[in-house]
């Protein structure tokens, strides 16, 4: 062979060589971001049955008043891997690598994220990571809460503590490297045509979340390593025997762990003006107030870390700021609410369990940012802090918002993943089982935490009892609603209904190709026709006809840079007619 | 965009702000009000929860509404109205939401305020009280508090260094007493300049898993007993790990953290007994960490006291008779931990600094 021909062949070669469907290619270290998302959402969903087992132990834990199911140790250890767990293996990566990778290419017309290696690098941190932080249960589980507080992280024992350390390093890390594929990707890589403003509002949420992982995330890095030095080799940065001070690292935690309330809740902001505008066949209401209140979240939650610690000893001026910074916040969350109401309204809604999670979503997150905002003013919080009152807005913040978002996005997007339908009916007893349990489950924790229950104790006054056992109950049901679920997206991946290419006549660009997408997400490069949303302005044609064979379109199996691609034709995202014909000028 | 008629629109809007009105103040959520901070918080929360129902069922309404009111048929496949945007209206939910949070900003401003929250000034005077001082020099008095209680200084140091627990916290965590970063950290709860009284000063220490309170005469318990009516200012420190000082009923909790000096002010109205919660994960028995505060008449408070003198007086003797510095640490606060609230169990949990 020449070298001119062995050129020829590698430009030939396709980026992503794994064949469609193949199951052996989710074990691999893909460069394909589609691959890579559904690792991601598949493992992440594996360690929110972990999480979710680990719950149930808790609430089964406090469904008595008595300590008398596990021992004080371990029942602290359940809490404290809970919220590792569903904190930084399940939200967090499940928004942002899972669906985040799967749909910001596609989205954008790309063909990839900008940095492939750097994407599988990012996946592969998940799984160790969350083994390594499991095994700790082998040597003695960290039991000093998620926030692992010293002094008292410092004497528990030292290889959880160390375990938890080096696990949510390691996931951090993950976090920062997918966070920089993400912004140079929506930055440099959508298709010509599409300005920021032509850019499906899931984009702008994940081009603001990944600000912040950016900004946020190396400080956590900086407080773990800091700690690990205390807890290793003796130093004294937060170790008061030493003259070390245990609120610097609140300080540090929390500029941190504050702004990943917004990293983990952003995405499904994103996901739910999609799916909400989608489903209700109407223009997303206010696309550059969605927009730009994204990027409005991402600034000031950096701003409001200190109102976690209002009664650490924080000075009154300090109380004041950060009390005004975290009430201001609620604006640009409540700009999002209403336009997805104002969405809603008048809109031809159609009867998705898709739809009703979203609409799910807006009633229990309306709640949690209600609790959110009482929270932030100091008196109040004074009372409340550290009570199940925060453990209730938390769960309706995190649970009914980015859990019920990320359920909706996958009913929403699930066809578009495997090319079949996911079942109606089993969509809605999950939903209602959700629902129902988890309001059982989380609602009477506020009564719980104003009248003087504290959170994080495995034995408790009598007097809750009730309340208790109510919110066990719920526990129950909320984890068996994962069980439709999990059937139905079993049963329908290998036998739902086909679903063609674009099922809910959606007109962002990840429904201009075929479900599933082929390698490379379309085998030419798409067109913007119309906005994202752009419902009810002409009749139009979604269907689109997208080639995909090997055999007919040998442009298909070519490399980016082979000559047969020279001159695709482009894909039509919908009727050119409704703006005029784009020219392909990539 | 389909927009109701006016007069229904009023009538819901004046259906919503009764409802909201009617639960923000019959909620009964809270417990009883048991000190001068606890009623204005209770309104501010009253308030809050007002506002945030009147939201609420807003936004129930417009989702319940539109899922059964714009269902489209299965074969119905037009889209909705093509309405993009309503400047005004946008403008107009920017602007309720941002004039509601500043409201309660500026409001929750005046009530810390009201419990004197921003004045530096008071708390630098009351720092710097005689009775502060005298109580605050008694560093590590947490877990050898019943053996300096009644007996002199010079001996009452001597004995605290037999003990290897106290030393520890003496010579490793250093009290930053008047520090600065720990000086202004409290919530001023309770009119305590406008009562005229001199105010009860009190320090109270965290441990795992007990709080310890010293009071002005050096008497030592692991109880609080309060006047009703008179000013407290607790002296908040932690011997071990965070804590946090709780009383529900009070609407009051300050973190206690090692190596820093923390300061509660409040003023119990209500007499009764109220428990005491730490609010701060401090370990494996953190959920038993509990005690009680007694409010009470002076009368019963001034009994109360006199007794603990001589319940301590005896124990102190006792205790300087069977010689302490023979004994292991367990034999020698056995005694003093069922007094303190700490039952053997826990004590076993006890551990020093590592």
């Amino acid at each position: 062979m020449t070298q001119a021909a062995q050129i020829q062949e590698q430009a030939n070669r396709p980026a992503h060589p794994e064949k469609k469907g193949d199951w052996k290619q989710y074990f691999t270290f893909s460069t394909d971001h589609k691959v890579i998302g559904i690792q991601y959402l598949v493992t992440t969903f594996v360690f929110y049955l972990i999480g979710g087992v680990l719950a149930t132990m808790v609430r089964t834990e406090l469904a008595t008043p008595e300590s008398d199911f596990v021992s004080r140790e371990v029942y602290n250890s359940l809490f404290t891997v809970h919220a590792t767990v569903m904190i930084f293996l399940w939200i967090v990566p499940a928004g942002t690598g899972g669906f985040g990778n799967y749909l910001v290419p596609l989205m954008i017309g790309a063909r990839d994220m900008a940095f492939p290696k750097l994407n599988a690098l990012a996946f592969w941190m998940i799984p160790p990571a969350g083994i390594l932080l499991m095994s700790s249960f082998l040597v003695g589980a960290p039991g000093a809460g998620w926030t692992n507080y010293p002094p008292l992280s410092l004497i528990s024992g030292k290889a959880g503590e160390m375990i938890w350390i080096l696990s949510v390093l390691t996931l951090g890390t993950s976090s920062i490297l997918a966070a920089i594929n993400f912004l140079v990707t929506i930055a440099k890589m959508r298709t010509p045509g599409m300005g920021w403003n032509q850019m499906p509002l899931f984009c702008w949420a994940m081009f603001a979340t990944s600000i912040l992982a950016v900004i946020a995330t190396p400080v956590l890095a900086g407080a773990l390593i800091l700690l690990s030095f205390d807890v290793l080799i003796g130093t004294a940065f937060f170790n008061p025997t030493g003259g070390g001070d245990p609120i610097v690292y609140q300080h540090l935690f929390w500029f941190y762990s504050h702004p990943a309330v917004y990293i983990m809740i952003l995405p499904v902001f994103g996901m739910i003006s999609e799916l909400i505008s989608v489903h209700a066949r109407k223009p997303i209401f206010g696309y550059k107030a969605i927009a730009y209140s994204s990027l409005a979240i991402c600034g000031l939650g950096l701003i409001v870390w200190v109102h976690h610690m209002f009664t650490s000893g924080t000075p009154p001026w300090m109380r004041m700021f950060f009390m005004i910074t975290t009430m201001i916040i609620a604006v640009p969350t409540g700009i999002k609410v209403f336009s997805w109401l104002a969405t809603l309204w008048g809109g031809k809604l159609d009867d998705s369990s898709a739809l009703l999670f979203a609409m799910g979503f807006i009633a229990l997150f309306v709640i949690g940012g209600i609790s959110g905002v009482m929270t932030a003013s100091v008196p109040f919080d004074i009372h409340v802090h550290d009570t199940y009152f925060v453990v209730a807005h938390l769960h309706y913040v995190l649970f009914g918002g980015s859990v019920f978002g990320l359920y909706g996005a996958f009913y929403h997007w699930f066809p578009k993943i495997t090319g079949r339908m996911m079942n109606e009916a089993w969509g809605k007893a999950h939903f209602w089982l959700s629902f129902v349990g988890f309001n059982l489950a989380f609602m009477p924790m506020h009564k719980l935490g104003l009248e003087g229950m504290n959170r994080r104790i495995a034995e408790y006054d009598p007097k809750f009892a009730t309340l208790n056992l109510i919110c066990t109950i719920g526990a129950f049901l909320l984890a068996m609603s994962t069980i439709p679920f999990i059937v139905n997206v079993t049963w329908s991946w290998l036998r739902g209904e086909p679903a063609g290419d674009n099922p809910w006549r959606a007109l962002t660009l990840e429904w201009m190709t075929t479900s599933p997408p082929p390698p490379e997400n379309f085998i030419a490069d798409p067109v913007l026709a119309t906005g994202p949303y752009d419902y009810g302005l002409a009749p139009r044609s979604t269907e689109v006809d997208v080639p995909f064979s090997d055999a007919s379109n040998p442009a298909l199996s070519a490399g980016p840079s082979s000559t047969l691609r020279a001159k695709p034709d482009p894909v039509v995202a919908a009727n050119p007619s409704d703006r005029g014909t784009e020219s392909n000028n990539r | 965009m389909n927009i109701p008629s006016q007069i229904s629109t009023l009538l819901a809007g004046i259906i919503l702000t009764l409802v909201s009105l009617w639960y923000g103040q019959n909620h009964n959520l809270l417990p009883i009000a048991a000190s001068e901070a606890a009623p204005l918080i209770d309104q501010l929360f009253g308030a809050m929860l007002t506002i945030g129902t009147g939201i609420f069922l807003l936004v129930i309404f417009v989702l319940v509404y539109s899922y059964f009111r714009f269902r489209r048929d299965p074969d119905d496949l037009s889209d909705g109205p093509p309405v993009h945007g309503n400047i005004p209206l946008e403008i107009l939910w920017t602007a309720i939401p941002a004039v509601i949070v500043l409201g309660i900003s500026v409001y929750s401003f005046e009530i810390y305020n009201t419990e004197s929250g921003m004045n530096p000034m008071d708390h630098s005077m009351a720092a710097h009280s005689k009775h502060s001082h005298q109580v605050a020099q008694m560093k590590g008095s947490a877990i050898a508090a019943p053996l300096i209680a009644q007996v002199d200084p010079v001996a009452k140091d001597a004995e605290v260094r037999q003990n290897a627990a106290t030393d520890a916290i003496e010579e490793k965590i250093p009290l930053r007493q008047d520090a600065p970063a720990a000086g202004n950290v409290a919530p001023r709860a309770g009119s305590i300049p406008a009562t005229g009284q001199e105010p009860l000063v009190i320090n109270a220490a965290g441990m795992q898993y007990a709080w310890l309170f010293t009071y002005p005469e050096e008497i030592i318990a692991g109880e609080l007993h309060l006047p009703v009516g008179r000013p407290v200012v607790m002296n908040i420190t932690a011997n071990d790990v965070l804590h946090a000082f709780w009383v529900p009923e009070f609407r009051l909790k300050q973190d206690a953290v090692p190596g820093r000096q923390s300061e509660i002010r409040f003023v119990p109205t209500k007499e009764g007994d109220y428990p005491i919660i730490c609010a701060e994960l401090c370990g494996a028995y953190h959920g038993a960490m509990k005690s009680h505060v007694v409010v009470e008449s002076l009368e019963a408070y001034e009994t109360w006291l006199q007794s603990m003198k001589v319940a301590q007086t005896n124990a102190s003797d006792r205790a300087i008779a069977l010689n302490p510095a023979e004994m292991t640490d367990s034999e020698y606060l056995a005694p003093y931990a069922q007094e303190a609230g700490v039952t053997p169990d826990l004590l076993h949990q006890l551990h020093p600094m590592s």
